[in-house]
């Protein structure tokens, strides 16, 4: 059972964005604080804290999740996609663009969270309804309240 | 956000997990988080160990028992549940899976986790019990079941114990079912919420967010006159809080179970 003694911290092993990474964390850092702090990616952000905002969401083995709900010690062997990996070289993509275009961003700082939300939306449903953009976006909040241009550039991209 | 200091263990069965569970005081299950983590984050409790469920692939499935009992792992996440052609069988769990949160949470939550915490505003706790649902929990000396009407002891209480696991969730076959809810935003939190089935003798409703526990009541018909008599028989004394007041609450409980059986006959015909 010494496999199963707790642990105060461990060392993980995590791909992000197709990088892999080997770190030593505490049991109670949780992951967006491992990607923004010990990884130095912090285009996720931290916005409520609460599982609540969803500015820190990436994609976990494929699956968005809210990144302060998760420790990084339960990462350990995962592989993760942040806003960081969405742009193809130097160029934005259509997604990225299409935000742009559609003035679907004001502040930003929801931006993060809504793509990685929107790109696990479109690779599901590649021609999504706006019902279902709506319900794809449900856990993200925008204060500047744009949420009708984020829905105008979501269904750009997927029309 | 810094958590409090915690010890993490990932044990690889439910054996191992009930062991490490029962090995130290102040150890608790890790599922899917949603709940656990921020209650940490909000220093409402501090684990001394968090017990990592996630390689315990027996607690997973989603199965269809023979006799057409459902079957779901303790680990089975929302999305998970709304996806599986089995648990269709019973489809209101899916439904009611659909309306919580949003897809994040969806994604890592549990059916298990969301029982075991037994937050009184949380969907299935009431849904559970009105569909006749019984509880597998194992512990170092073996497996136990209970049926979910006992399973649920208090406010964030039930009856998995120290050195306890809930593995099992078995669901009756079923079709008749409704739910039915006030929330605070769409797919938000319950203020009031109610649960039906019609496919036993007697309907089963079950009120939740008003006491510490799913309240069952049985009305002896399924129309809506007999439902809120059986909620007003009941003398609920719910909360008040910035959300309702306990009288509102208290009329709440008789609209959304009406509303619940309603959506039940409307489901059995």
């Amino acid at each position: 059972m010494a496999a199963t003694a707790p642990v105060g911290g461990k060392t993980v092993t995590v791909r992000v964005n197709g990088t892999t990474y080997e770190r030593e964390v505490e049991a109670r850092r949780l992951l967006i604080h491992f990607l923004r702090d010990d990884l130095d990616l912090t285009g996720s952000h931290v916005g409520c804290d609460t599982g609540n905002c969803g500015a820190c969401s990436v994609l976990y083995d494929g699956t968005l999740v809210k990144s302060c709900m998760l420790l990084a010690v339960q990462a350990d062997g995962a592989s993760i996609e942040t806003v960081e990996g969405l742009a193809e070289g130097d160029e934005l993509n259509d997604l990225q663009q299409a935000f742009g275009a559609h003035h679907a961003l004001q502040c930003g700082y929801c931006t993060p969270g809504m793509l990685m939300s929107a790109t696990a939306l479109l690779r599901e449903k590649p021609h999504p309804t706006e019902d279902e953009i709506r319900k794809g976006i449900q856990g993200n909040i925008c204060r500047c309240t744009g949420y009708v241009n984020i829905v105008e550039a979501i269904k750009s991209v997927g029309a | 956000m810094l958590l409090p200091e915690v010890g993490y263990a990932r044990p690889s069965t439910v054996d191992e997990a009930v062991h490490v569970l029962a090995s130290h005081d102040g150890a608790r299950p890790l599922a899917g988080g949603q709940t656990i983590l921020n209650v940490m984050k909000s220093r409402a409790a501090a684990p001394d160990v968090l017990v990592d469920l996630q390689d315990l692939d027996e607690l997973r499935g989603i199965e269809l028992a023979a006799d057409g009992t459902l079957v779901l792992g303790a680990m089975a996440t929302y999305s998970e549940v709304i996806a599986s052609a089995e648990a269709r069988a019973r489809p209101i769990l899916g439904e009611v899976c659909a309306q919580i949160a949003d897809v994040q949470v969806r994604n890592r939550g549990t059916v298990g986790g969301n029982i075991c915490s037994n937050d009184p505003t949380n969907h299935l706790p009431p849904l559970l019990v009105a569909l006749g649902t019984t509880m597998t929990i194992a512990s170092s000396a073996g497996e136990r079941t209970v049926p979910a009407e006992e399973f649920f002891v208090g406010v964030y209480a039930t009856a998995a114990g120290p050195g306890e696991l809930l593995t099992k969730i078995s669901i009756p076959a079923g079709k008749g079912d409704g739910f039915a809810a006030v929330t605070i935003g769409k797919d938000g939190t319950c203020i009031v919420s109610a649960a039906a089935s019609l496919d036993g003798d007697a309907p089963r409703v079950v009120v939740g967010c008003v006491h510490g526990v799913p309240v069952l009541v049985r009305p002896d018909g399924a129309d809506e006159e007999a439902v809120r008599r059986a909620v007003r028989g009941a003398n609920l004394e719910p909360p008040s809080d910035v959300h309702a007041s306990a009288d509102y609450r208290r009329h709440l409980a008789e609209v959304v179970a009406a509303r619940a059986v309603q959506r039940a006959r409307t489901r059995r015909s």
